[in-house]
């Protein structure tokens, strides 16, 4: 990246985090919570763009990751007590990066439409298991629990207040994002980026493309995961709604509005079905998405570099 | 439909196009003419656009500037499928003959039209099993089976199954046995004498320069000689120039 | 001896035939699903994520003419016909422009066209779920069994759509152009095909054909506008195993699955019997990922 454009980029970053710090201070209670959703669910997104902006494997199975973080968080939070919130974390995690590995093994193998399907059909396997196993799972109803304090036990111990799980939320979501932009850009990401273009030739050179799938799909996994376990943790409840592909295809959405291949794309994605859900609701009410929807088709059809494909190069830099 | 040319226009005129895929330039304003029921021939190494040309023609491909004209109306942009219908036949480079589709099929691909009767049909089969006897034995059997100078066969004959005004010939000749080459000869010559205009595209210098009223001659992308096949002799220097042997 | 005996006698006999032809049934109705999924993908190269709420317009059309006429004859009838257009005027709108396009693409207007679907009809036509009454009751006996003759007669028409359709794509003029574009979109149009249309009779044909089985499915559960959920997901295990594009190879899977599932369903609920579908397919990516009933490719 030219030093110009460095700096134009970390103004921006800088100034967007400087704003989305100071938000919980100045905004009414439900646009607090609404901001802290759209970063979650941005997260979610975001995790969801390795894979399909970046090594051009689009899944239908992020509700499973998302799903299993929040009920591994459910898990450490009603199994452990008192309950703590790193805990949550590693259960969460563990739960979705092991759901990763079994879609991994088996879908990396397949192309394109099929793999889409099969992750598609490996979500609806989870929701259906979550929804019958009512011992374990809750069943239709969920699980609830309470939230737990930040804190390092043995040190201090705080509970949330809105403002500062808005800023937990926040610092888990940026730092996620820096991660994972520091990795495509790495090599490992050069690599996956060069899948995405022709995967044949890839393959010809000499690497061992399914591999570098599988840690795709891990990867991407894991911070759908740590969406979830951010989801389960402001909201108290874990619910098999959130397993079922329906989120999935949420998620394509996100990614589809914002821009793939550019990890803040899908943020904003995000951002933008989120807000149209709240417009629309008011006058359509509970059929929001029909016109959103409708809007979704024409983006898909007229604008499939998203709202910020226009900045992917320079994003990508 | 558009009325009779008269004798000064051209049957098919291309007129500068400027054709790419992607980034790459291939053409580079080819203008070209063939008249009622001529026989003329494109020359050039391989990879100088030649196929492209035809395509263009055919609808497969479109121009990014210059027109093509048919009898003399515009038909830059209009879909092969609308292109076919109008009279222009396609014999493409490695046939592509539909090989799952038996060869009945393939020639009913052609032969299955609006306005054309069941006699005319009949009358029209009847034609190729003449021309193509070898077609007739094995009309139910699936194209992918057939040898390479049968399916070349299969694909004339069902390019003629249009009823065409000019059939566009992507290299016949190529990978053929010299009987089978003869046999396309042969061809070209009968559908010259019906009044089918031939646009063929060559490697074989002899054969064009045989068949052919005139010869174009093309090299990356752009022509570079015209005149008529009997001013031109195989050993020409200008042979030799564009056509390397 | 005698366990082999006490085994072979507390097989549910009765259940088995029962579940037997309960399974053809239902096969039947997912492989006239199935067969509309599977054609559209193999001829346009299209994944309809939207064919499960094609499924579903088509039962609450049968709801709406039924209502109107009094005839479920007619119903099933126009409740195709209007599918069938609804479809080609959706192909023509959203999934022309997509043509050459990354084929993801299709995957994400035909999803975003189920939502809209989906809403519209609860919209309209609310949560609750509505009947379609069957053309006749009545029923016979398997062996000492009562079974109702509606559910033959699903089975009997889903193979009769089935056949004639699998009759007009070997015989038909339009038959040939639709096999002809499969093989070679490019020659398929150099021949005077157009090519843009048959891929959207294509398209209102299989939609046509989900939606005949929604009509018919109507009578043996409610109508609702989740219906159509349930089945695009088995739809999708169905072409996987079947093999993706393989009309012969869906019919046989849906048959193979639904079989499977019923009988399950003697020993665990119905909810949990899907589970049966999950594990064929995982077989099947494991083992024979081309297709359980497609022939090994060298």
């Amino acid at each position: 990246m030219s030093k110009r454009s460095t700096t134009i980029y970390w103004t921006g970053f800088s100034i967007i985090l400087a704003l989305l710090i100071v938000a919980p201070l100045v905004l009414p209670e439900f646009w607090r919570r609404f901001l802290t959703e759209i970063l979650i669910w941005g997260l979610l997104a975001m995790s969801s763009d390795i894979l399909i902006g970046y090594t051009g494997m689009v899944s239908f199975g992020h509700s499973a990751f998302f799903g299993l973080g929040m009920y591994g968080a459910a898990a450490a939070l009603l199994m452990v007590k008192p309950p703590n919130l790193w805990l949550a974390i590693v259960y969460g995690l563990i739960g979705s990066a092991g759901i990763a590995l079994f879609v991994a093994y088996f879908s990396t193998r397949l192309r394109d439409i099929y793999f889409a399907i099969t992750t598609l059909i490996f979500s609806q396997i989870f929701y259906v298991i979550i929804f019958t196993w009512t011992d374990v799972t809750g069943g239709e109803n969920g699980l609830t629990f309470s939230r737990p304090a930040l804190g390092i036990p043995g040190l201090f111990s705080v509970p949330f207040s809105s403002e500062t799980l808005h800023w937990f939320v926040l610092a888990v979501v940026t730092a996620s994002y820096l991660i994972l932009r520091r990795i495509t850009q790495s090599p490992f990401g050069m690599v996956l980026q060069s899948i995405r273009e022709n995967e044949g030739r890839t393959r010809a050179i000499g690497y061992a493309v399914e591999r570098y799938k599988i840690v795709a799909v891990m990867l991407s996994g894991l911070f759908a995961g740590l969406a979830g376990v951010l989801y389960a943790i402001q909201n108290r409840f874990a619910a098999p709604d959130f397993v079922y592909f329906l989120v999935s295809g949420e998620t394509v959405i996100f990614n589809v509005m914002g821009g793939i291949g550019t990890l803040v794309g899908p943020i904003v994605g995000a951002a933008f079905f989120l807000l149209l859900r709240e417009t629309f609701s008011r006058f359509f009410t509970e059929f929001y998405l029909i016109p959103v929807g409708v809007i979704f088709i024409a983006m898909v059809i007229f604008m499939p570099q998203g709202l910020l494909g226009f900045m992917r190069r320079w994003l990508n830099q | 439909m558009s009325p009779d040319p008269t004798p000064m226009e051209p049957l098919v005129a291309v007129e500068d196009v400027h054709t790419y895929y992607g980034k790459s330039h291939i053409l580079h304003g080819v203008s070209l003419h063939v008249d009622r029921g001529e026989v003329v021939g494109l020359l050039g190494r391989n990879g100088v656009g030649k196929s492209t040309t035809l395509k263009t023609i055919m609808g497969l491909v479109y121009p990014n500037r210059g027109k093509v004209l048919f009898a003399g109306k515009p038909i830059t942009g209009l879909p092969a499928h609308k292109l076919a219908r109008l009279g222009i036949g396609y014999v493409p480079e490695d046939r592509r003959i539909f090989r799952l589709l038996t060869v009945m099929e393939n020639l009913r691909t052609g032969l299955d039209r609006h306005g054309v009767t069941e006699a005319r049909k009949q009358e029209l089969l009847d034609k190729a099993f003449t021309y193509f006897p070898v077609l007739a034995e094995r009309r139910n059997q699936a194209g992918g089976t057939l040898s390479g100078g049968e399916q070349q066969m299969l694909a004339i004959a069902r390019a003629m199954m249009l009823e065409p005004k000019i059939i566009l010939l992507d290299e016949p000749t190529e990978g053929l046995m010299p009987r089978m080459v003869s046999q396309i000869r042969e061809i070209i010559e009968v559908l010259h004498r019906e009044g089918v205009a031939i646009l063929l595209v060559e490697q074989n210098v002899p054969l064009t320069l045989e068949a052919s009223q005139r010869v174009y001659i093309m090299e990356k992308g752009a022509m570079r000689h015209h005149c008529a096949a009997s001013e031109l002799k195989i050993d020409d220097a200008v042979v030799h120039q564009y056509l390397g042997v | 001896m005698t366990p082999v005996l006490e085994f072979l006698q507390a097989i549910p006999y009765d259940q088995i035939l029962i579940q037997t032809v309960n399974g053809i049934v239902t096969g039947m109705i997912l492989a006239l699903i199935a067969s509309g999924l599977t054609l559209i993908f193999g001829i346009m190269d299209v994944v309809n994520f939207a064919h499960g709420e094609l499924f579903m317009f088509g039962a609450y059309m049968g709801v709406v003419v039924l209502a109107a006429t009094g005839s479920f004859w007619l119903a099933l009838l126009l409740a195709t016909l209007i599918v069938a257009l609804i479809g080609a005027a959706l192909q023509i709108t959203t999934l022309r422009p997509l043509i050459g396009r990354d084929p993801l693409t299709t995957i994400l207007a035909t999803f975003g066209i189920s939502l809209v679907m989906q809403n519209y009809a609860l919209w309209q036509f609310g949560p609750v779920a509505r009947k379609i009454q069957e053309p006749f009751t009545g029923q016979f006996t398997l062996f000492y069994l009562a079974y109702p003759w509606y559910r033959v007669l699903i089975a009997g028409l889903s193979a009769a759509i089935i056949g004639a359709f699998w009759l007009f794509l070997k015989y038909g003029t339009y038959g040939i152009w639709i096999r002809a574009t499969t093989q070679d979109r490019v020659m398929a149009e150099a021949m005077g095909i157009p090519v843009s249309w048959v891929y959207t009779t294509v398209f209102a044909i299989g939609a046509g054909m989900a939606a005949a089985s929604g009509v018919l499915f109507g009578p043996l559960v409610g109508v609702n506008h989740a219906m159509g959920v349930d089945w695009i997901l088995k739809a999708f295990i169905v072409v996987v195993v079947g093999g993706m594009g393989s009309l012969g190879g869906s019919i046989a899977a849906s048959i193979f699955i639904s079989l499977l599932e019923a009988y399950a369903s003697i020993w665990v609920s119905p909810a949990q019997a899907v589970i049966v579908s999950f594990v064929v397919l995982i077989l099947t990516l494991l083992f024979r990922p081309t297709g359980l009933f497609v022939p090994t490719p060298k």
